[in-house]
């Protein structure tokens, strides 16, 4: 018997327990389907192709409680660490529920909507929104059925046709573990809609309030309509004993163009699912990349691009530094539909490697239906230049300055390409203190 | 200012270095030159400390320092400088900001205060004048996208950045056309001064043209086999390297100049 099913009913008893009375008979079915659905999954094992080197045991053997809101309060001082600049529409969570005291996002005005999602499903009028769960497929996936099941609460954004939506929309998510010691689940699930023709920047900050054991199991699907723009972010900041597995599922239309960013910086170990479907003529998708580990940290970054129409262009770059024992993995699995063609595809995975002891598992995965594309794909793995720390010493840089300048290089490519100027600033911060040797740096700069 | 004694050095067990000898003193300007293989490079390279290459005897002295005991960076810091033949392209470092802690770090190591940025930025605007190069380079990655002219007019301001005590320039010249070559003499010779030496290691004697060598040296299989005056690069111009290494080697040190060391 799997542990899984040992734990079952842990997640059956906390599903009774899910307050029915405030959510349509439709949200209701579909919570149940996906926990019928999770129930015959399973956790996936290393057996299951799609998580060959990602090991779920440490998940699947803890009987994680679900976590309530009222266990753990966001302090002002997270809050405010956390908040980029005051005058964004921020929305944030704890533990999957909206904790409005630490919200400043302005709510429904000419259609535009930024609220959170149990707002919406209790408010008037009632309903799912019609996007809601319809992308974000979990018939294969037992995290996103999980979470499915759950689902309660998250972010819900919709920026509504032909509007330029200047300020980024600032979404926190902060988890904590019990109070008690129990281990405990979140299940954010967030829908962002961007209507044709209108622009928009959405960051997704996950960050942990306190040291525990906690997982975070988001699902944030983005809906782009046709000519619209999304710039979208997604920081994950979890606690060193916690785990993270979230998806992100992007649809895009016609001439929209996607460029979203998943920055991995901390969690005993992160899965990001993220997929792109390409789904009407001249989208443009980018997806980019920086992972850092060290310790025994596992990151896993599993893209799936879907070429379903003709003349689209994805990009894929990511970028891993991994120290000490810990582990990186990329996939990028691109398909190309048979009607897709005059697809441009490339894809760039480059991994540096800080010990002996960290290893990475990089796989492209191309399967092409159509004839006339363009696909490319190239991974690296390596450690830092002997020829540049020489260089650089021969400067007047000491050892352990002219590595970090290095390494610091590297995360810079991904780094630079964060437009919005305050997270860019925070991420920098982050990396000065979680790199090798940053306080050098920020002596020298 | 340096002694080269006996020096012998190699890689990977294969001598390359066979006891060279060189004494240089403050405001001198020698030249090492010597035919591909002769172990100009590795001379070049091992004075800056670069670890793929053993040192199996001899000694070098620097500033009555055992400069072999001293790491790269603690050799820049005291103010060996090297131009490299090949630079590095390091992309996603900053220029301005590596020339800044370069600097600053030899400017901590003798107990100077450290350049803020605005007035860095106004000190190495008037060194890159001295190569002819635009400023907007500072704002590029090191060596990025450069080309090889580029790389050694950069490694020329470098230079002028770091204001070293001893320079050793590995082949500045090669791969550079005429107009980059007269750049690059006019800043080797805007550095001269009585504090200072340099070492310009080439294969050819055009920039000795527009630089005037007060020391020519002749390395040809590991050793210096002659030296002399300006006068020796023009004979090694005419007669070729084949005709100076029937003259045999000259073991002995050299010891020459103005000053003492």
């Amino acid at each position: 018997m799997t542990d899984h099913r040992q734990h079952a009913n842990v997640y059956k008893a906390d599903f009774a327990k899910l307050g029915e009375s405030t959510v349509t008979p439709q949200l209701l079915t579909i919570r149940r389907q996906a926990l019928d659905r999770f129930l015959a999954l399973g956790f996936p094992t290393t057996r299951n192709e799609e998580w060959r080197f990602t090991n779920v045991a440490p998940i699947a053997r803890t009987p994680f409680r679900l976590a309530r809101d009222n266990g753990a309060q966001i302090d002002d001082r997270v809050l405010n660490s956390e908040t980029l600049d005051p005058d964004w529409p921020r929305l944030a969570f704890t533990n999957a529920h909206a904790t409005p005291a630490c919200s400043s996002a302005r709510v429904r005005q000419d259609s535009l909507v930024i609220e959170s999602l149990a707002g919406r499903l209790a408010g008037e009028p009632r309903g799912l929104p019609p996007d809601l769960t319809k992308h974000a497929s979990f018939d294969q996936e037992a995290f996103t059925a999980l979470n499915t099941a759950f689902l309660d609460d998250g972010a819900y954004v919709v920026i509504p046709r032909n509007l330029v939506f200047e300020d980024p929309i600032h979404l926190i998510f902060v988890s904590a573990a019990g109070g008690n010691g129990d281990a405990t689940v979140s299940h954010p699930r967030s829908l962002i809609v961007i209507e044709p023709g209108s622009q928009a920047t959405i960051i997704e900050s996950y960050v942990g309030l306190a040291d525990g054991v906690y997982l975070t199991n988001a699902v944030t699907e983005i809906i782009v309509g046709h000519d619209a723009t999304i710039d979208h972010y997604k920081i994950v900041r979890e606690e060193p004993r916690s785990y993270h597995i979230g998806a992100t599922q992007i649809h895009l239309s016609r001439n929209s163009t996607v460029s979203s960013h998943t920055i991995s910086i901390g969690g005993a170990l992160v899965r990001n699912n993220i997929t792109a479907v390409l789904d009407g003529e001249g989208a443009q998708c980018t997806l980019n990349g920086l992972y850092v580990t060290c310790g025994r940290e596992h990151v896993d970054n599993h893209l799936r691009v879907e070429h379903a129409k003709p003349h689209c262009d994805s990009r894929e770059f990511f970028k891993g530094i991994l120290d000490d024992n810990s582990r990186g993995v990329f996939t990028g699995r691109i398909i190309v539909h048979p009607d897709a063609q005059k697809t441009d595809a490339k894809q760039t995975n480059m991994n540096l490697l800080l010990a002996e002891g960290a290893r990475v598992d990089t796989k492209p995965q191309l399967e092409i239906f159509a004839n006339d594309v363009k696909c490319t794909h190239g991974a690296t793995i390596g450690q830092l230049d002997a020829d540049a720390i020489f260089y650089l010493r021969s400067r007047g840089l000491a050892p352990e300055t002219a590595r970090a300048v290095l390494i610091h290089a590297f995360a810079g490519e991904s780094v630079e390409k964060i437009r919005p100027q305050p997270l860019r600033r925070q991420l920098q911060q982050i990396l000065l203190k979680r790199l090798p040797h940053g306080e050098l740096l920020q002596e020298a700069v | 200012m340096l002694e080269i004694r006996n020096l012998h050095a190699g890689v990977n067990g294969r001598e390359i270095l066979k006891g060279v000898n060189l004494s240089v003193n403050a405001g001198e300007l020698h030249s090492i030159m010597g035919p591909n293989g002769s172990g100009k490079s590795t001379l070049a390279q091992v004075l800056a400390g670069r670890d793929t290459y053993e040192v199996t005897e001899g000694q070098v002295i620097y500033q009555g320092r055992d400069l072999l005991e001293m790491a790269p960076d603690e050799r820049a810091r005291e103010g060996v400088f090297m131009a490299f033949q090949y630079p590095v392209e390091i992309p996603g470092v900053n220029t301005a900001y590596f020339l800044r802690a370069a600097l600053n770090a030899k400017r901590k190591h003798h107990g100077l205060d450290e350049l803020d940025a605005v007035d860095f930025l106004a000190f190495v605007k008037e060194k890159i004048k001295l190569v002819g190069m635009d400023e907007r380079l500072l704002q590029r990655a090191i060596n990025e996208g450069f080309s090889g002219g580029e790389k050694k007019r950069g490694e020329v301001f470098q230079m002028a950045v770091l204001e070293p005590a001893l320079a050793i320039m590995d082949e500045t010249d090669s791969g550079l056309d005429i107009d980059a070559l007269k750049i690059v003499a006019n800043g080797i010779n805007h550095m001269r001064n009585a504090q200072s030496a340099i070492i310009i290691v080439t294969h050819y004697q055009r920039l000795l043209n527009y630089v005037v060598p007060d020391y020519v040296h002749v390395l040809i299989d590991g050793r210096i086999v002659r030296s002399g005056g300006k006068e020796l690069a023009i004979e090694l111009e005419e007669k070729g390297y084949v005709g100076i290494e029937g003259t045999g080697a000259a073991t002995q040190p050299v010891t020459a100049g103005r000053g003492v060391s």
